[in-house]
């Protein structure tokens, strides 16, 4: 044994991490910065007629197949609002406008196609609900 | 990345968390006692993983042959190319720690066991999906 000191360092930085990340994980949120516009166009897809759910997804990544599900099974039956899905690797000229860092991530739109909030990571059904409720 | 042209081979999810554990007191004990044969042995694993895939390595034998018979509940499956792209990564470091190892450099050496190790810490504790969060990172850097 040389020392535990890094061990403990190594540890001590992941669970910090660990406990930041699932806390920030999945909760729309609004950008401070100016807001996104987008148009059926620029995502190969008419918008919703009041929200779209525009999803970026990859190849590594487990969770973007629970949420594509989750979104789309729950936009089924909401005539007003769309889920797009996206992959982002295809998409990388849009992943690099929106400046969108890791897989899935979620943005919310308005009618005219302002982003108006964006999830990073896997959102609960809950806060889609309220996420949607809230876009007017 | 041929892998992506494949249909997708899917694998019970627990068997990537028993792995990660493994890999976690694995990397514990190299980065505790400065242990380049025992980060060599992680090395050989993380390859087996990287290339053939998650559920042919050691651990995943020792998870199907043990850990899983004495599991109760439904089997959830995911996709192996997710793990997969964790187990390149932690090659990838483990080969960088090997690296410092063989130029006598201890920070080297040390630093790249600790990013291994917190990577498969964290899958391990909060089911951390690596592949989400550098994939497309690497991707932007590369096509910059």
């Amino acid at each position: 044994m040389k020392s535990l000191l890094p061990l403990v360092i190594v540890l001590a930085l992941a669970t910090a991490y660990g406990i930041w990340h699932k806390l920030r994980e999945g909760h729309f949120k609004v950008r401070r910065t100016k807001a996104a516009v987008l148009d059926a166009q620029m995502l190969g897809a008419p918008l919703g007629s009041r929200v779209t759910l525009v999803q970026f997804s990859s190849a590594f990544c487990t969770p973007c197949r629970t949420t594509r599900a989750l979104l789309s099974q729950m936009t089924a039956d909401m005539h007003d609002v769309a889920h797009l899905h996206i992959d982002a690797e295809a998409n990388l000229d849009l992943v690099n406008r929106l400046n969108i860092l890791s897989t899935p991530t979620t943005l919310i739109l308005n009618k005219s196609g302002t982003e108006v909030g964006r999830a990073v990571g896997a959102p609960k059904r809950d806060e889609v609900l309220a996420a949607i409720a809230s876009v007017k | 990345m041929s892998q992506q042209l494949k249909t997708p081979t899917l694998i019970d999810v627990r068997g990537p968390r028993f792995s990660a554990t493994l890999t976690v007191i694995v990397l514990a004990i190299a980065l505790a006692t400065q242990n380049v044969w025992v980060l060599a042995l992680q090395a050989v694993v993380f390859a087996i993983g990287a290339i053939r895939g998650p559920q042919f390595t050691p651990y995943a034998f020792i998870f199907k042959r043990v850990v899983k018979p004495r599991l109760r509940g439904e089997a959830v499956t995911e996709d192996s190319r997710p793990p997969q792209f964790a187990q390149s990564v932690g090659f990838i470091f483990a080969l960088v720690g090997l690296l410092g190892a063989a130029i006598g450099s201890v920070p080297v050496f040390s630093i790249a066991v600790g990013f291994a190790l917190a990577a498969a810490f964290l899958n391990s504790v909060f089911n951390y999906c690596l592949g989400c969060e550098m994939y497309l990172l690497v991707l932007r850097i590369r096509t910059r």
